[in-house]
């Protein structure tokens, strides 16, 4: 049996051995790779950089604790940015296991501005965030779509109290807010279908700045509407992430893992070349056996 | 991090290896891991439901004073109880004799969604696309701008090569005519358009798969750095008796399992021999 046929027949544990040590590897040293930001994720920073203090910015949270890895970086780099510039939030979550993760993470970010720190040049002086004040956490109900049609009426009509179970009315950041037109945009966090309803059932019934973060698997699918402008930013994935945090000028858990990402990917690049060498080279040889 | 949550860490940093030993071959460590995450998930959804829907929604309202009050007793809101009704005939599924009686929850809400859900649907995924698709080459910006003009979405060049990807690929799926001179060669092209739009897929999905085992390496290091000082041998002073007491538990357990798949392996040897 020569190298090529070997190739062919190589136990898949062995690629998965192989990739596991390259990571943990790259993991261990720790160098900087190079991150390009794409049109798709600055459109997303620059709408929000340039909002005045005091706006408001609605962020669903949709996703469950499985597609963490990816999208909490950009749940962590765009709210700390939206809270240094004093941009007020509004959070759900429409995905069934998502509410006290939401909570855990709103409750992190906001210890992180306890502290001073500069991004791009700027110094930002500590502050505290006050829930009602500064954000309001609506929680979660069944059925997204019909959810974020009736909020685009009313908040209060699907959620009359916000998740720590305060009425609306009474957080005084939610007096003068009633509906989209009050928010500035929104930015759909989703590792579930709830951005198509989003897309379908907010943006295009009500017509709101829309856009998206969501998870590698489904980026592809989804830049038909950054295309035709349904959509005006999309981050796909750790990447999509790891720009943000470079935009952000606040390096996260998703620039450390690019280096990672950069050798696994490499890896699986050669494994793929290889793969191809030996099915091409066997089928070449198995069809000059049948020629004899 | 105080005892409790360190004690919860520690059981989620086995139950991450337990999940990738799946890579190597199904075994009881997977299985624990799986089941824990199924019934989790499913107690949290119920426990969820219950809080957000069914008890403010049906059983107590707030009123504007503060104070609670029970749907159920002092009803200024009657109607919600068809909804209720409708939620408890979903239930007769679990007879024989009744199960009919579910269908018209079902009727009623399948009817509401896609009444809803045809109009919107149209408007955003079918009719906004195809305006797009159609729209006029913009010949002034053919080449597109940027760093990378050649992937500029708004260049002519995107526009034109969107609008024969589109036709190809909807040519590949038209089977009334044999696949044959410059049809087949257009339904080729239709062929290699979606190959790209795969492959464009499979590359996210393999950073998405990757960034899953990177979140876990954080995760792993994070409680390694918690559990060990400096040193990176001696557990961290505070939890000494209980950390070495479930850690070496663990240890146990898992050395256990793979001397007992060694004795099995050595042994399947010895017979095949």
């Amino acid at each position: 049996m020569d190298i090529f046929e070997k190739l062919m027949r190589l136990d898949r544990r062995w690629v998965f051995l192989f990739l596991i040590v390259v990571c943990v590897l790259t993991y261990a040293f720790d160098f900087e790779i190079p991150v390009l930001v794409e049109p798709e994720v600055e459109a997303i920073f620059d709408f929000v950089d340039t909002l005045p203090a005091g706006s408001v910015v609605m962020i669903p949270i949709d996703y469950d604790p499985g597609s963490l890895a990816e999208l909490h970086p950009m749940t962590y780099a765009i709210v700390e940015q939206c809270w240094r510039k004093e941009i007020k939030l509004i959070f759900s979550a429409l995905s069934q296991n998502s509410p006290g993760m939401a909570d855990q993470a709103i409750r992190d970010i906001s210890d992180s501005l306890k502290v001073e720190k500069e991004y791009n040049g700027v110094v930002y002086p500590p502050r505290e965030i006050v829930n009602g004040v500064d954000y309001c956490f609506l929680g979660y109900k069944p059925y997204p779509a019909i959810i974020i049609l009736s909020m685009g009426q009313n908040f209060r009509l699907p959620f009359p109290l916000d998740y720590y179970g305060t009425p609306l009315d009474s957080l005084p950041m939610m007096r003068n807010i009633q509906n989209y037109d009050d928010v500035a945009c929104v930015i759909d966090i989703s590792g579930t279908n709830s951005t198509d309803y989003w897309i379908s059932y907010g943006q295009g019934r009500y017509g709101f700045p829309l856009a998206i973060g969501v998870t590698g698997v489904s980026t592809a699918q989804y830049y038909p509407f950054y295309g035709s402008g349904q959509i005006f930013g999309i981050m796909g994935g750790m990447l999509g992430a790891a720009q943000y945090e470079q935009l952000a000028d606040n390096p996260g858990l998703a620039k450390d893992g690019m280096r990672v990402q950069w050798s696994a990917h490499m890896v699986i690049i050669l494994f793929i070349i290889l793969g191809n060498v030996g099915y091409f080279v066997s089928r070449y040889r198995a069809r000059r056996e049948e020629r004899r | 991090m105080d005892f409790s949550t360190f004690l919860w860490t520690t059981f989620a940093a086995f139950l991450t290896l337990a999940t990738y030993s799946f890579l190597y071959k199904d075994n009881p460590f997977y299985k624990i891991a799986e089941h824990i995450v199924t019934g989790v998930a499913a107690g949290y959804f119920a426990i969820l439901l219950w809080h957000n829907g069914l008890v403010p929604k049906l059983w107590f309202q707030r009123l504007d004073d503060g104070d609670w009050w029970t749907l159920w007793l002092n009803s200024s809101k009657p109607w919600y109880l068809i909804p209720a009704l409708l939620g408890v005939l979903m239930w007769t599924r679990f007879s024989k004799n009744y199960q009919w009686i579910s269908r018209w929850p079902m009727a009623l809400y399948i009817g509401i969604s896609a009444g809803i859900a045809v109009p919107l649907e149209m408007s955003n995924r079918v009719n906004k696309q195809l305006y797009d698709t159609m729209a006029d080459l913009d010949w002034a910006n053919f080449l597109g701008q940027g760093r990378f003009f050649f992937l500029d979405t708004a260049s002519g060049l995107s526009q034109l090569l969107i609008v024969i990807g589109v036709v190809a690929a909807l040519i590949y799926f038209f089977f009334s005519k044999a696949h044959t001179g410059v049809f087949g060669a257009t339904a080729k092209l239709g062929i290699w358009t979606l190959m790209i739009g795969f492959g464009a897929s499979f590359g996210f999905t393999v950073m998405a798969r990757i960034s899953l085992f990177i979140n876990r390496m954080q995760f792993l290091g994070g409680w390694g750095a918690e559990a060990f000082n400096a040193s990176g041998t001696t557990p961290n002073e505070n939890y000494t008796a209980w950390f070495q007491l479930f850690f070496w538990l663990m240890v146990l357990l898992v050395v256990g399992y793979a001397t007992r798949e060694i004795i099995i392996h050595v042994r399947g040897k010895a017979k095949s021999s």
